[in-house]
């Protein structure tokens, strides 16, 4: 029972972190290059313009979210079971959604680097 | 003159990447021996959690953590998610790396093939574009593709 509460916990933490880093992503290709933007207009600019784009904030949300179930999910479950499992889940969920949500052009190249990373980083906790 | 700006600009993206990647590491292992230090805080405990922050190693980890999370950030308004994350889980490696040389941990043989995998994933992307044309606004003109696809559009119908 306590599994099934572990794996609860892993796919809420992988949906969360990987709406935060879609909502990130694209909260900041609104806001522009911000190396460039920095060295035109100033630092002020920069804050000022991702602190107006309303995404950053629900991605910040998702982000904590994600953080909390975390937590819960580490009070169920083994450290050695749901840090790696999420982690992994989310590099493969983020390149899924960064594709439907983003329409970012996923190659090959770029699926066998998430699949690659993610089983990588499976095989650190064994 | 003007590859000399961008090589320049170049070598300024890989150290946020760089930054992303070492921040997250140093900031996560700095967390991790303040709270130790403490012992037991428990989300009970609330205004323990708070005082937590007075610890130099916690303080020091939370700075680190917000200068990760700046750097992420950047990395994301020039480059593409499924650029970023790859190219930043060398910070897994680092982990692994700084617990046998610090620690002298052990690693495992699992641990060694995982190690080579992600260095394999990083090394995929970085070879790679960091932008690609889908997800740029307008720089990049889309109309010069369709014609170099079509033929190769017309010999797949022709194979099958």
């Amino acid at each position: 029972m306590n599994d099934l509460y572990a794996w609860a916990a892993i796919g809420l933490i992988t949906l969360a972190a990987t709406t935060g880093d879609v909502l990130l992503a694209y909260s900041m290709k609104r806001v522009g290059d911000v190396g460039a933007l920095w060295r035109t207009r100033g630092f002020a600019a920069v804050v000022g313009r991702v602190l107006t784009t309303p995404t950053f904030f629900l991605g910040v949300m998702a982000m904590a979210v994600a953080f909390y179930s975390l937590l819960f999910g580490l009070s169920w479950g083994n450290l050695s079971l749901v840090v790696p499992a999420s982690a992994s889940l989310t590099f493969v969920a983020n390149a899924v959604a960064a594709r439907i949500f983003l329409h970012e052009h996923v190659s090959r190249r770029r699926w066998a680097a998430a699949i690659f990373v993610a089983v990588g980083v499976a095989l650190m906790a064994a | 003159m003007h590859s000399c700006i961008e090589t320049h600009v170049t070598f300024r993206k890989y150290l946020i990447l760089a930054g992303v990647t070492v921040f997250s590491t140093v900031g996560d292992s700095l967390l991790a021996r303040g709270m130790k230090e403490l012992g037991g805080v428990s989300l009970h405990n609330f205004p323990g959690l708070l005082f937590a922050i007075l610890n130099p190693w916690v303080g020091a980890g939370i700075l680190l953590l917000l200068a990760f999370f700046a750097s992420y950030m950047s990395a994301l308004s020039w480059a593409d998610l499924t650029y970023v994350l790859p190219a930043t889980s060398l910070s897994y490696v680092l982990v692994a790396l700084v617990a046998r040389i610090r620690f002298h941990e052990q690693i495992s043989p699992m641990r060694w093939l995982g190690i080579a995998l992600i260095s394999a994933g990083v090394g995929f992307v970085a070879a790679g574009p960091s932008l690609t044309p889908a997800s740029q606004k307008t720089d990049q003109p889309e109309h010069s593709e369709p014609p170099q696809d079509r033929p190769r559009a017309l010999s797949q119908e022709a194979k099958s």
